[in-house]
Formats: C-alpha cells, sequence, structure tokens
C-alpha cells in the first residue's frame, strides 16, 4: 500500500549555492591549513646550524642567500583585499539589481585575481630558488602552487559569474554572494601562506 | 536546482538485431555514464566499491597463504608481496570502504530528505569518474611497482597523483552530499528531524571534508618532493609514513561513520515503532565522527605509560580517550540505542538486519581492538594486530554496506532480494570477517611482525592463526562475489518490492519502486521525523 503524503507549500531557497562555496571553501581551508601545519612541523624539526657569523645556533631550514620577494607579496597582500572588496561590491550590486555596476565590479575582481596570480608567479624567478636543492625548496613550490591554484580557481569562478551578470542575471545573490564567500576565503588562504612562508619564513 | 537526466534507453529501440542490441548498449553506458540521477551515482559508487571488494579480499587470502610458513612459502615472489600489501591497504580504504558509504548515501539521502535531486548533479557525477580515474591509476601504478616502498620513481609519483585524484573525487562527491542535506530538505524537516542515515551523511561527510583536504595537500607535498629531489619526505618509503594514516585507523572510522545511520535506520524499522531515544542515536553518531580529528592531526596519541610520571600519564590519558575512546563511545552508544530500540518495540525478523548489525559489532571489535592496540605496554605496536583491526573494521563496513543495499536495493530497483540469501551471506560475511581478524589478534599477541610475510619467527602456532586469516579472506571475496551475483539476478528478474515492503518510516518508501527520475512529483510537507509512519495504523498509537 502507498501513502500519499501531503504536498508542501514551494520550499523557501536556502541558498544552495553559497552552502555548497562555504562547504567547498572550508574543504579547501583545512588543505591550507593542512599543508601550512606540515611546514611548521619541517621548521621545527630543522637541525641547528652555526650562523654566519658564528655567534649563535640557527636552524637549517632557510636556504643560504634567500631573498625574499618582500615587495611582490606584500602587493599581493593588498590586492587581495582589494578584490575582496570588489567582491563584496558585487554581491552589493546584485542585490540592487544593478548590473552594470554588478558587472563592473567583476571585471575588477578579475582584474585584481589577473594581478594577484601574476604577483604570486613573480615570485618563482624572484627569488631564484632552485627547486630540488633542498626541503625547502620543494615545499615552497608545493604550498605557492597549491595557492596559484586556488586563486586561478577563484578567477574561474569570477569569470562564470560575469558572463552570468553581463547575460542577463545579475540578480543572482546567491551566486554573488558565493563568489565573495570564496575570495574572502582567498583572502584568508593567502594572508595565513603569507605570514608563515613569507613573514615568519 | 534543475535536474538534467538523460533520458533512459528506449527498449522498443532495440531491435532483434545486433546493431540494434549494440545500439542499445551503447545508449545505456551512455546514460549511465553521464547520468545526473543521484540513485545512479550513488549505484556506480556502491557497486564498483563492492567489485574492489571481492578483488581486495583475493588479494588478501593470498598474503594470508603466503605467511602460512614462516619459511618462505612461495605462492607469490617477495618483490609482489610488498606491491600486493599496498595495493590490497589503498584499495580496501579508498576503494572499498569510502566509496561504499559514500554511494550508499548518495542514492538514498536525498529521497529520505524529500528532495528532486542532489545538489549540484554534476559535481557527484565527475567526483565519481575523477574517484574512478584515481583508483585506476594507483592500481595501475602498484602493479608496476609503483606505490608506497615502490621501487620504480616514476609510478611511485604515477601512485600520488592517482591517490590525490581519487581524494579529490570523493571530495567532490562529498560537498555534494553535505549540501544536500544542509539546504534540500523537504518543508518542515529540520535537522533534528532528518532521518538517521541521512543525519550520519551529514556528520560522516563533515569528517570526510575535515580529513580528504589533509590527505590531498600531504600527497601533493609527497609528488613534489618525490619527483624533484627527495630530499624532504624520505623518498618512497616516506609515502607511507606520511599517507599511512589514511589507510589505517582511526581514519577507516571515519570511512565507516554513515554505516551507523544505516544499522540504527534498520533496527528502527525493524522494531516497528519510532525510536524512543532518537537524540541519543544522533548523538552516537556525531560522537564516531571525533576520529576525523585523530585522522586530520595525523597522530596516534597513544599511551606510553612507561617511566612517566602520574601527571603525564594524565596527560597522556585525556588525548586517548578522546580521539580512540570517544569514537569506539559513539558506536556503543549506536548499537545500544538500536538494542533498545528493538526491545521495546515489536521487532520483526527482516534479512538486512543481519548484515547491517554484524557489521557494526564488526567494526566496534576493530575499534575496541585499537584502543588496546594504542596502550603502550600491551607491545602490539608493529605486529599484526593492527592488520587484524583494519580488517575487522573495513569488512564490518563493507557488511553494512551489504545490509543497506538488501534494505534499499528493493526501492532503487523495483525488486526484492530473496530474504534467506540475505540472511545466509551476512552469516557467511560474518564468519569471514572474524576469522580474516581475529587470528591476526591472536598472533599480534605473539609478536608476529606486520608487512612481513616471510623470514620471521614465534612461539605461537603460526600456521594455524595465518591460515584461518587466509581462510577468512576467501570467505569473504566469496561472500562479496555471491552477494553482487545474487543482486544482479534479483534486481533484473525477482519478484517485484511493492512501494513499501518493509513497513517504514520515512519518505523514501511513500514514492513508487523503484523510484522516478525526479524522486518526488510534489515536494512532502514533514511534521516529524518518521512523516510515512504519521499516516499508518502504527504510527498513531500512543
Amino acid at each position: 500500500m502507498t501513502y500519499a503524503l501531503p504536498a508542501g507549500p514551494q520550499p523557501a531557497p536556502r541558498r544552495q549555492l553559497l552552502v555548497g562555496t562555504g562547504v567547498v571553501s572550508a574543504a579547501c581551508a583545512l588543505l591550507m591549513g593542512g599543508m601550512l601545519s606540515i611546514w611548521l612541523r619541517f621548521r621545527e624539526a630543522a637541525p641547528l646550524r652555526e650562523s654566519s657569523d658564528g655567534l649563535k645556533q640557527i636552524k637549517d631550514w632557510l636556504p643560504k642567500d634567500l631573498k625574499v620577494a618582500e615587495v611582490l607579496t606584500n602587493v599581493g597582500l593588498v590586492t587581495v583585499g582589494v578584490a575582496c572588496i570588489m567582491a563584496q561590491w558585487a554581491a552589493y550590486s546584485s542585490r540592487r539589481n544593478d548590473s552594470r555596476h554588478t558587472s563592473m565590479a567583476l571585471a575588477m575582481t578579475l582584474l585584481m585575481g589577473l594581478a594577484l596570480l601574476n604577483a604570486l608567479v613573480a615570485v618563482y624567478p624572484n627569488m631564484e630558488i632552485v627547486l630540488a636543492e633542498g626541503p625547502y625548496q620543494t615545499m615552497f613550490y608545493a604550498i605557492t602552487g597549491t595557492l596559484v591554484a586556488l586563486v586561478a580557481a577563484g578567477m574561474a569562478f569570477t569569470l562564470a559569474a560575469l558572463f552570468k551578470s553581463s547575460g542577463g542575471r545579475a540578480a543572482n545573490t546567491d551566486l554573488m554572494n558565493a563568489h565573495a564567500l570564496y575570495w574572502y576565503f582567498l583572502s584568508a588562504a593567502y594572508t595565513a601562506v603569507w605570514f608563515v612562508v613569507f613573514v615568519q619564513k | 536546482m534543475t535536474t538534467f537526466d538523460t533520458p533512459a534507453a528506449a527498449p522498443s529501440a532495440a531491435s532483434s538485431s545486433g546493431a540494434g542490441a549494440l545500439g542499445a548498449l551503447v545508449v545505456g553506458i551512455g546514460s549511465w555514464a553521464t547520468t545526473t540521477d543521484h540513485k545512479k551515482i550513488g549505484r556506480l559508487f556502491a557497486m564498483t566499491a563492492l567489485l574492489m571488494g571481492a578483488a581486495s579480499s583475493i588479494i588478501g587470502a593470498f598474503l594470508g597463504f603466503e605467511r602460512i610458513s614462516a619459511g618462505g612459502y612461495s605462492v607469490l615472489d617477495l618483490d609482489s608481496v610488498v606491491q600486493l600489501s599496498s595495493l590490497y591497504r589503498v584499495v580496501l580504504s579508498f576503494g572499498v570502504a569510502l566509496p561504499l558509504m559514500l554511494g550508499i548515501a548518495i542514492a538514498v539521502v536525498p529521497l529520505q530528505i524529500g528532495s528532486k535531486a542532489i545538489a549540484f548533479g554534476r559535481l557527484a557525477l565527475f567526483g565519481f569518474w575523477m574517484w574512478f580515474a584515481g583508483l585506476a591509476v594507483c592500481i595501475y601504478s602498484i602493479a608496476a611497482n609503483g606505490g608506497p616502498g615502490g621501487g620504480e620513481a616514476k609510478m611511485v609519483d604515477l601512485f600520488l597523483v592517482g591517490l590525490v585524484i581519487a581524494a579529490a573525487g570523493a571530495l567532490a562527491a562529498t560537498v555534494s552530499l553535505v549540501t544536500t542535506v544542509l539546504t534540500n530538505r523537504a518543508p518542515g524537516m529540520s535537522l533534528a528531524r532528518v532521518p538517521m542515515l541521512s543525519w550520519a551523511a551529514l556528520t560522516g561527510g563533515v569528517s570526510l571534508l575535515l580529513t580528504l583536504p589533509v590527505v590531498i595537500g600531504t600527497g601533493i607535498y609527497l609528488y613534489v618532493d618525490h619527483h624533484y629531489g627527495r630530499l624532504a619526505f624520505g623518498g618512497n618509503k616516506g609515502v607511507n609514513d606520511w599517507l599511512g594514516w589514511s589507510m589505517t585507523q582511526p581514519q577507516t572510522y571515519v570511512f565507516a561513520a554513515i554505516g551507523v545511520g544505516i544499522v540504527a535506520e534498520v533496527t528502527t524499522v525493524a522494531s516497528g515503532r519510532r525510536h524512543p531515544l532518537r537524540a541519543i542515536l544522533l548523538v552516537g553518531a556525531g560522537l564516531l565522527t571525533v576520529a576525523a580529528f585523530g585522522g586530520a592531526t595525523q597522530v596516534q596519541h597513544a599511551l606510553t605509560w612507561t617511566n612517566t610520571s602520574g601527571s603525564d600519564k594524565v596527560k597522556e590519558l585525556i588525548p586517548f580517550l578522546i580521539f580512540n575512546g570517544l569514537p569506539l563511545l559513539g558506536a556503543l552508544v549506536v548499537l545500544g540505542g538500536c538494542a533498545l530500540g528493538l526491545a521495546k518495540g515489536k521487532p520483526r525478523v527482516m534479512a538486512p538486519l543481519v548484515p547491517a548489525v554484524l557489521g557494526l559489532v564488526m567494526v566496534l571489535a576493530g575499534m575496541a581492538g585499537h584502543l588496546i592496540a594504542q596502550f603502550g605496554p600491551a607491545g602490539l605496536a608493529g605486529t599484526v594486530f593492527e592488520e587484524g583491526e583494519f580488517n575487522y573494521v573495513v569488512y564490518g563496513t563493507v557488511l553494512m554496506g551489504i545490509g543497506a543495499i538488501a534494505f534499499w536495493g528493493p526501492k532503487l530497483w523495483g525488486r526484492s532480494l530473496p530474504q534467506s540469501a540475505v540472511f545466509g551471506l551476512g552469516t557467511l560475511g560474518f564468519l569471514g570477517t572474524v576469522l580474516a581478524s581475529l587470528p591476526l589478534y591472536v598472533a599480534g599477541f605473539a609478536d608476529q611482525p606486520a608487512g612481513a610475510v616471510n623470514g620471521f619467527t614465534y612461539g605461537g602456532p603460526q600456521e594455524l592463526w595465518n591460515g584461518l586469516a587466509a581462510v577468512g579472506q576467501a570467505i569473504i571475496a566469496a561472500t562479496i562475489v555471491l552477494f553482487v551475483l545474487t543482486a544482479v539476478r534479483a534486481f533484473r528478474t525477482g519478484a517485484p518490492a511493492g512501494d513499501d515492503p518493509w513497513d517504514a518510516q520515512t519518505l523514501e518508501w511513500s514514492v513508487s519502486s523503484p523510484v522516478p527520475a525526479d524522486n518526488f512529483a510534489s515536494v512532502p510537507a514533514v511534521t516529524s521525523p518518521e512523516p510515512l509512519l504519521d499516516l499508518k495504523p502504527a504510527g498513531r498509537e500512543k
């Protein structure tokens, strides 16, 4: 015997894309968090060696004559912050059903993403780190490479949102909020990598 | 979200000619390969996992027979033993336990919560193919002397790539599943009213979200390091040191976590009443997933308790109990709650009860074993005791999966499995699991080393224990193969199941069997955790 349940009201929108993006961002946060914790573990366990002036014992972790690309990485930090503001602007404009500003904000986010990607990639020739010379070097490329991939994914998301917005679906607030959320995650991930890998080293 | 489903192959198109039959076959395969119907995606995961389970237990049987004589009994040559041991562990964890539970949840959960589709259906399908491709790459690379400890550098690289892809695929499917439970519930279905399987899918899915990214991150590090210099992570030997945690306890509990929902669901239906302590079951399922923290932190949290002061002992005891004790407590709470539910109701004999409940008992035996093994003075570190725990947990998960397919199979395929066959195969699987695991516990106490098949000596009756374990593996393989054959036959030609064959309580049993592509003609309203039972005379009893 089949029991027919009464039909319910049309369910309210539950922000599926926003929740899904939140879940993906949480998973990506665990990815970066796991990689940073292994980085810290290696740095902590590095053997000691005498400093170049011979006065103290230091961790044998960083390559000798390492030049950290401070300008590039600091500019990257500012850029990702601006990208977040642009993404939030897109979400705000979308709520007001303002397609022109939504598209403009998304285009700016894409531009900031491109600048961030450029800064991240430019770090490699600037720092002149040879990949196969030591643990620091291989781990450096692995963690920054993963960050580059996440930024590229963010740009793809922005591009998709831009297509939808310019195609007349600017009022899709769920999409714009989800897009902004991913950029907030990217900014947190970049800040963590910037602090651990480029500042604390 | 709209579901775009590939229409099923039209039977009329298949003429009696060979070309027509071939065309129908191609269309049929195409419809399964490109579907966004969660029921098909879930079945793809689950059935592939069962076939992998049969293959890996055959490998386990070979390894067991190899260990019968310590002097070098030679079914296999020594080089292939290392590869087969890796293959056994990788396939059972990432190819069987994880996708079996994930597949069952993907197939059933959207129906249980009154959703017309799974969230991000194309992501779930993409996840399946990624997982499948990644696992195939892993298997190929291990066979070509790669994998953990492999001797061929390029194949070790390939193994790491495959593992990262497989984990990313499982993660994609998990994202889809978790989002479905969070956003697609029917009107009136709060999280407190979510059916037990859906709750376990949510908690188990969140634990997978906590641990699989760590597997991926570690895999990326290992790949870059191994490919470019082998300077940080110990080369091919380091693969096991850094990724071994993802194929052992407590990570295997995370893979098994969805299974507690299966047991709770089946026992509640068998009791014929609402569960009197539903909230306790929800808490138990949540406690089990604390294991995710043990996995993600990659620390065993063992008790050494040698030459330590009283305060140091307490400091060790707290994380030990949290990471090893709480998951065990969670599983015990669920099992106890299920037993109480049966005792308070009007229990009926249902064949799916046998594999499901015995499977949870096996998982519990593995958890209890792990708790003992983490107690340093027991001296079980580095012995085959750990392999016994692994077998208990993973084969227990397979049994729970068999119970789930026997229970929800009639809804998904529209035809019933023969009850006597499910009962018999469940019992046989239980026997096989005990034989594949318990003798290794005994051999572990006799200090038989893990990962070695010859060249070791110990005082116990080695041939007996290893022989029994090998027979257990063979029984497991036979159980899975027989179950798959029985299921294929029954789901093609068996008796029609009816829409509610178990007199069940949740939404999935309110629609026709097999379920139509878009699940529900209209979204049902829900006012209790057992919406279907509310409509039945039994549900109106005080």
